[in-house]
């Protein structure tokens, strides 16, 4: 198989632009008689399918939650990263463009980016129109802020959550198409089955979880914006529901999967407390701005941390890398994190924790300014607390409120603890340059896709992506497929595929009640987790991947003579659904660890512990692994690697420092 | 970590919308540390073991930012906290060996689908018929060319962070819907993106919100008061504003 990236021709800057107007379009009464189905309405799914409806094709949009509001994009907190140099900093499209690609270890498509660059400013200015109500400077302007792998302030806000804003305004476009009969809306729906005729993507199985029933569904062409597969590590900051099932059902129907064992792994989140833990809780990378993050100089130091004098505390980032220091990107901080508490010097209880600290900023930087706005002459220490605590509350109330629900402790008056955890994962369904995978009339938007991230995401990129997918990509290119489609006439449901794929799907689900063994859907997904957690986490090597293999399949095998699922299909039954997304993780977990297992370099996310610099930083072989590892099902857990090379024509590819 | 503690927990289980419920009690061994909903799957991993069927609960994030989480805890939407959802109440709050009842949203409006999940379909339909800024994609104006002063897009924020979880129509005697639409009415006529469909919006959304079988607000307060993210109770009163405003202009 020959992967074909369908980079247009032409100057980086100009592609896109180009590619605009010269792709072919579907008139308006043609678009009528197109349908679409969206699976997942989140940032990606929700922008597409309300802009799609908009433009006059005819949507049915799919979500498993109660309502497409719920989706996770919904939880994103820090913010949208967007080139508008509002802040007179000098950023500019090509500074986004370049740190993005850097950001990612220079294992992302070029092309891919700059476009993604170009479309974040339409961005800001859609969500601003649709209500959103970000956060503004008294004058009335908008506000930035800054994020990790940036020298300048490009991050817009809503206090810490944006997620919730940009979601929000996605969501009620979405409705409005759906109050206008322009979307058809299905909440509690699972997509289990890709339908094909002729080899191209037809529609989709879908799963009444209310009800139980098998449903047909036609479309010209489906999108699958169903987000990433970060819980295939059990714990990670990703919704309880978040799962991998349909991008993995598109992945056995011939699509191939891109980097699966890139995962970023975020520094900032609150530790593990019990072995009851179900999830973990992200601390937004915001906090990053005026946070500082350290650890004891001296192991084992049991003291309070206020008790801690400063010049017995180690800044560890501040001092590894003075040009960035806190914000350094995440694979940096996490694994500089993780090498600390591995070395002895982590705190709590656990000692796998540092601690973030917001003291000296609040004092030293707002207190002492809002100080002299008041004029207040020779400010105490008291004084500083109180006046920069305002500041502190208006920029993060919402995180401290959160982290003092969870832990008890008062992050205004102690430093958080936090502690790196899976959160995103770039890695995901091969696209081309037009977000189609390698089956025709099949798309993936947002976080499902794997193009413009790399090894690592750099923070306030998610929301970027998944808006840029959805709102000013995808309505462009799906005319070039479908202008080729005006004439293909409704595929009735009752056509030979969908029948064989409801089949298919219903098989596979009385498989799994037909088991019922003696232990629960749980205890096994909290075990491959622990897998995947400890052999292709935050450090891999050979060694481990190998046995990590072996043990998924082991796993695997059990989970298929051994699960328990109580109740029937024919009734809302959540252990039926999480088993089904179970299963699947145990087939992408270990596909996951084969990918690791031949990538034979470290970059970005991805740490191999045989391949670092003599300081401990990730190394990089360009000459082997500038490239894109696509992976295709052949069967059984049996998988072929293509490659896509990447052409960097544009950025010269360097050791990435942040020193 | 900490002390474990034992719960009695009474809990409504009902088998579908057709079917009738009843309380089943149980008892839990919990940590303080461990939220509600964790004591929640330990509860179900036990059932599952002893070969009972798992209490349904809706629940997603586990953050407090979804709204899916949506149960009564001794007779409070979200429990006894202020200002936190189910997913982030914590079993500290409760002591070793008390009895905790729980049931679903209680509302007419809010059909039960199984024991504590709820049909929430009413919100999504309310949004559906105005709770919206009618801009395609791809007609906006740069973001700054309208300067927004900062009280006012603070304002609209605070209404906006409504996570549409349903808390509010639980609490209330009459089952009304006033402080979700009235946050979603109040985020978008305060800005100036929403005034070209301020009135039109209102009426629409208030007539969809009596087609649903909200009740009405007879200002009682406990909506506000068991909001978790403390929408305050002036919403309803602009939505009132807003909504006489609009009628007295023959909307």
């Amino acid at each position: 198989m020959k992967l074909e990236s369908k980079v247009p021709q032409g100057e980086l800057s100009t592609k896109w632009t180009q590619y605009k107007s010269s792709v072919p379009l579907v008139n308006p009464a043609n678009k009528r008689n197109l349908n679409i189905i969206v699976v997942g309405t989140g940032l990606a799914g929700a922008s597409a399918a309300s802009t799609l409806a908009e433009m006059g094709y005819k949507v049915s949009a799919f979500c498993f939650q109660d309502s497409p509001r719920r989706a996770h994009s919904i939880a994103a907190q820090g913010g949208i990263n967007a080139a508008k140099n509002y802040q007179n900093d000098g950023d500019s499209v090509y500074r986004l463009f370049y740190d993005t690609i850097k950001g990612g270890d220079y294992r992302s498509r070029e092309a891919n980016v700059h476009r993604l660059a170009e479309v974040s400013t339409n961005i800001i200015d859609q969500c601003v129109a649709q209500g959103v109500p970000f956060a503004r400077e008294y004058g009335g302007t908008l506000s930035n802020r800054s994020f990790g792998g940036t020298q300048v302030q490009r991050t817009f806000y809503a206090a810490g959550q944006t997620g919730q804003q940009l979601l929000l305004g996605a969501y009620s476009a979405l409705e409005r198409q759906i109050g206008l009969g322009n979307v058809k809306m299905y909440a509690r729906h699972e997509m289990i089955e890709v339908v094909k005729v002729d080899g191209k993507a037809r529609g989709i199985i879908a799963r009444n979880l209310v009800t139980g029933e098998l449903e047909r569904h036609f479309g010209h062409a489906v999108l699958l914006c169903t987000g990433g597969y970060g819980n295939v590590f059990y714990l990670s900051t990703n919704a309880m529901g978040s799962n991998v099932t349909a991008a993995w059902k598109a992945h056995k129907s011939g699509a191939l999967m891109a980097n699966p064992c890139f995962t970023q792994i975020h520094p900032t989140c609150i530790p593990v407390s019990g072995h009851y833990q179900s999830k973990l809780t992200l601390m937004s990378e915001s906090l990053r701005n005026d946070g500082r993050i350290w650890v004891p100089k001296k192991k084992d130091d049991n003291r309070a941390p206020n008790n801690i004098p400063e010049e017995e505390r180690d800044y560890y980032l501040e001092r590894r890398y003075p040009a960035f220091g806190n914000l350094v990107p995440r694979d940096i901080a996490s694994r500089a994190a993780k090498e600390r508490c591995d070395a002895g010097y982590g705190v709590g209880p656990s000692k796998m924790a540092v601690y973030l600290d917001f003291k000296y900023n609040m004092t030293e930087k707002y207190g002492r300014a809002e100080a002299t706005k008041r004029g207040i002459s020779n400010p105490d220490d008291a004084t500083l607390v109180a006046l920069g605590k305002e500041l502190i509350e208006e920029k993060y109330g919402n995180l401290f409120d959160m982290y003092k629900q969870i832990t008890d402790e008062d992050p205004y008056e102690v430093p958080m603890r936090i502690y790196p955890a899976v959160h995103y994962t770039m890695g995901g369904l091969w696209v081309d340059y037009e977000l189609q995978t390698s089956v025709p009339g099949l798309y993936a938007l947002g976080e499902a896709n794997f193009s413009d991230h790399g090894a690592n995401r750099l923070g306030a990129s998610a929301l970027m992506q998944g808006l840029a997918d959805g709102y000013f990509v995808i309505p462009y290119t799906i005319g070039s497929y479908l202008s080729k489609e005006i004439h293909t006439k409704p595929i009735p449901t009752d056509h030979e595929a969908f029948i064989e794929a409801e089949k298919r799907a219903k098989d596979r689900i009385n498989q799994l009640m037909g088991i019922q063994g003696t232990r629960s859907v749980e205890s096994y997904h909290r075990e491959l987790g622990k897998i995947m957690w400890d052999k292709c986490g935050m450090a891999r090597n050979e060694k481990g991947l190998k046995e990590a293999i072996e043990e998924i399949k082991a796993l695997r095998e059990d989970f298929y003579k051994n699960v328990r699922i109580p109740g029937s299909v024919d009734e809302f039954n959540p252990e039926l659904d999480k088993a089904g997304r179970v299963a699947d993780f145990l087939e992408l977990g270990e596909l996951m660890c084969h990918d690791a297992l031949n990538r034979n370099e470290s970059c970005g996310g991805h740490f191999r512990e045989e391949y670092q610099t003599e300081e401990g930083e990730a190394m990089r072989n360009d000459n082997d692994f500038t490239c894109v590892f696509a992976w295709e099902n052949k069967g059984e857990n049996n998988w072929e690697l293509h490659r896509e090379e990447l052409n960097y024509e544009n950025i010269k590819i360097q050791q990435r420092s942040y020193k | 970590m900490g002390n474990s503690m034992k719960i009695n927990l009474k809990v409504w289980r009902q088998k579908n919308q057709n079917t009738t419920g009843l309380f089943e009690t149980y008892s839990v061994e919990a940590s303080p540390d461990m939220s509600f909903l964790e004591m929640f799957d330990v509860l179900n991993e036990q059932l599952i073991e002893d070969g009972k069927e798992p209490v349904a609960f809706d629940h997603d994030c586990r953050e407090g930012i979804c709204g899916m989480c949506s149960m009564v805890i001794n007779g409070r939407p979200h429990g006894p906290k202020q200002g936190v959802t189910t997913c982030q109440l914590h079993m500290r709050s409760f002591k070793d060996g008390d009895t905790v009842v729980v049931e679903p949203w209680r509302s007419n409006a809010f059909p039960v689908i199984k024991d504590l999940s709820v049909n929430r379909g009413a919100f999504d339909r309310i949004i559906a018929s105005g709770g919206f800024v009618s801009v395609n994609t791809g007609s906006a104006v740069d973001a700054n060319s309208i300067l927004i002063p900062k009280d006012i897009a603070d304002t609209a924020f605070e209404a906006a962070t409504c996570i549409g979880c349903g808390a509010c129509v639980s609490a209330c005697k009459n089952a009304s819907a006033m402080l979700f639409v009235g946050a979603k009415v109040t985020q978008l006529s305060e800005l100036p993106q929403g005034q070209a469909e301020r009135e039109s919006r209102v009426v629409a959304m208030v007539n969809q919100m009596d087609a649903e079988g909200f009740g009405a607000c007879s200002n009682t307060g406990a909506c506000a008061a068991e909001c978790p993210k403390e929408i305050p109770l002036s919403v309803i009163a602009n939505l009132n504003r807003e909504y006489y405003k609009a009628k007295l202009n023959g909307k």
